[in-house]
């Protein structure tokens, strides 16, 4: 049992170790020349293009379930006009980072780890250091920019069209006038809300990428080891998101409010 | 167009001809108990081709990525065209690759990248050459390996022979002094094994360049050391070597980590040894 538990740790605090080496060398390639411009370019395409469909799928939806859920709860005090003030400030301050990040986490992490993954276990990372072209630079930080740069968009339109599925349900189920519901919408919202809103998923895009990366580039044992990779990226990604979710919460909390 | 990474002149008139451009010495590796390299000590001449022989799991390919600085010994001391390579950081082994070309098993082509795109890697991504020039070198390379036609397919649409073809264009593309082979003809029928002998052969002849090659299938080792690559009219034809060139290709046989033979083709089959016998026959 304690050699199990001392082995345990130590492949812990190598993983903790790795991935912390992994963000200096991201620090560092952010600095320093070469950067790789057109894989920037790419990568945002990649993953916020790319992301757009799901993101707003889910943003609708959610919206959409939230103003049908609390509708039929805020009736019980007579207090359905308020439906618009519940559905925003859920969106914009908890459901839209959160649910956007772990959809990204889903689509995004998973193809970060199975695609650097793949290029692990081929030799194709080798053959990169071997032409004199790092890693890190070339494929990680392209992919951290484009997830740090790409989430919050794609949380503000996942608000956007929550809030907008919201409405939908609000005024044809619920019988809510549609200015009573935006009313409501702008009355629920104060200025930190919205902070909280934007500032969350820079962190949470970066999480998510990083971590794919980070694992990605660390895959060995074949194509078996590739389904594992994508596997933990995905777990990793999506317990970070809503562990990271709650300090931060906690943290602009205490800071704006 | 001088793609050769510029040397000092007291580095160019010490690493002439004779030479050594790499030298092991008493190099020793372990993954945790596990000891894959126990003392290995071996030069390469300016020019020649040292070849790697051994059972899988003998340490062959990890001599390669020592070479290349991808990981570092426990011990010992490994230099590479005038740099130790055992002492440098990330940043200043890029510039002793900017000498190397690595042909990997199976090619480590990049999947996601045209023939053209994955020959030009290096041109298009890592100096500052017109596109002209770079295009024009990947189609001469590839012209060199018989793969001109196939330069806007993707290496999913290529056969194991035609990748390993393609990944010895991409690596020879940088005009590297050092080549280095890891299985270059494994899993491939010996028509086409016999197709990349005898690119290896043509640019240690033609292009002078000096070479590891790394591989458990004799046939090719012995072929690619008894062979020269002659220019005859403008055409270039593979012709039994002058013993005295059949010698400069120097075999090492690894067993278990350690060096148990180190000579010439010829003395290689003469040798008594009962291991080596075994794993020549």
């Amino acid at each position: 049992m304690e050699g199990w538990l001392t082995a345990w740790t130590k492949r812990a605090l190598l993983e903790v170790q790795t991935y912390v080496r992994l963000l200096g060398a991201v620090g560092r390639a952010l600095v320093t020349p070469p950067f790789y411009v057109h894989d920037v370019v790419e990568q945002f395409d990649a993953i916020g293009v790319g992301s757009l469909t799901v993101v707003v799928l889910t943003g609708g939806f959610t919206g959409a379930v939230l103003a049908l859920q609390s509708g039929f709860t805020l009736d019980q005090f007579g207090a359905r006009a308020v439906v618009g003030r519940l559905v925003s400030a859920s969106m914009v301050k908890e459901l839209g980072p959160v649910l956007t990040a772990l959809m990204v986490s889903g689509r995004v992490g998973s193809g970060i780890a199975a695609e650097l993954g793949s290029m692990a276990v081929t030799d194709q990372i080798d053959a990169l250091r071997a032409f004199g072209t790092d890693p890190v630079r070339k494929l990680a930080v392209p992919r951290i920019l484009a997830g740090v740069g790409m989430v919050p968009v794609l949380t503000v339109i996942a608000d956007a069209v929550g809030i907008a599925g919201g409405w939908a349900v609000a005024t044809s189920q619920l019988h809510v006038a549609s200015s009573v519901y935006w009313n409501s919408v702008v009355e629920g919202l104060v200025i930190q809300d919205v902070w909280m809103g934007l500032i969350k998923p820079f962190v949470l895009g970066f999480v998510i990428v990083s971590v794919g990366c980070h694992v990605g580039l660390r895959t060995t044992g074949g194509t078996q080891g590739v389904g594992r990779a994508t596997t933990h990226a995905v777990v990793a990604a999506s317990v970070a998101v809503l562990a990271v979710d709650f300090f931060l919460t906690k943290l602009i909390i205490s800071l704006l409010y | 167009m001088n793609l050769r990474t510029p040397r000092s002149p007291e580095l160019e008139e010490a690493l002439g001809p004779g030479a050594p451009i790499v030298v092991f010495d008493r190099v020793s590796l372990a993954f945790d108990d596990q000891v894959v390299l126990d003392q290995v000590s071996f030069t390469v001449i300016v020019g020649h081709t040292k070849i790697i022989l051994g059972a899988s799991g003998a340490g062959k390919s990890t001599i390669l990525k020592l070479v290349l600085g991808l990981i570092c010994p426990d011990s010992g001391v490994v230099w590479v065209n005038g740099e130790r390579v055992d002492q440098l950081s990330e940043a200043q082994l890029m510039a002793v690759r900017t000498d190397l070309g690595m042909v990997f098993q199976e090619g480590a082509l990049f999947d996601s990248l045209t023939v053209r795109e994955n020959v030009g890697y290096k041109l298009y991504e890592e100096t500052d050459l017109p596109l002209d020039d770079v295009n024009r070198r990947v189609e001469e390379v590839l012209g060199f390996v018989g793969l001109a036609e196939y330069i806007d397919r993707m290496p999913s649409e290529l056969s194991g022979g035609q990748r390993r073809r393609v990944a010895i264009a991409r690596a020879m593309a940088i005009k590297p002094r050092i080549l280095l082979y890891d299985e270059p003809t494994t899993g491939l029928d010996p028509i086409t094994g016999l197709s990349i002998d005898n690119e290896i052969i043509k640019l240690r002849d033609l292009e002078d360049v000096s070479s590891i090659l790394v591989t458990h299938q004799l046939r090719d080792a012995f072929y690619i050391a008894t062979h020269a690559a002659v220019r005859q009219d403008g055409q270039v034809t593979i012709v039994p070597a002058p013993p005295e060139k059949a010698d400069q290709a120097e075999f090492i046989m690894l067993r278990d980590g350690r060096i148990v033979f180190e000579g010439s083709a010829s003395e290689l089959r003469r040798s008594g040894d009962e291991y080596l016998r075994t794993f020549l026959s």
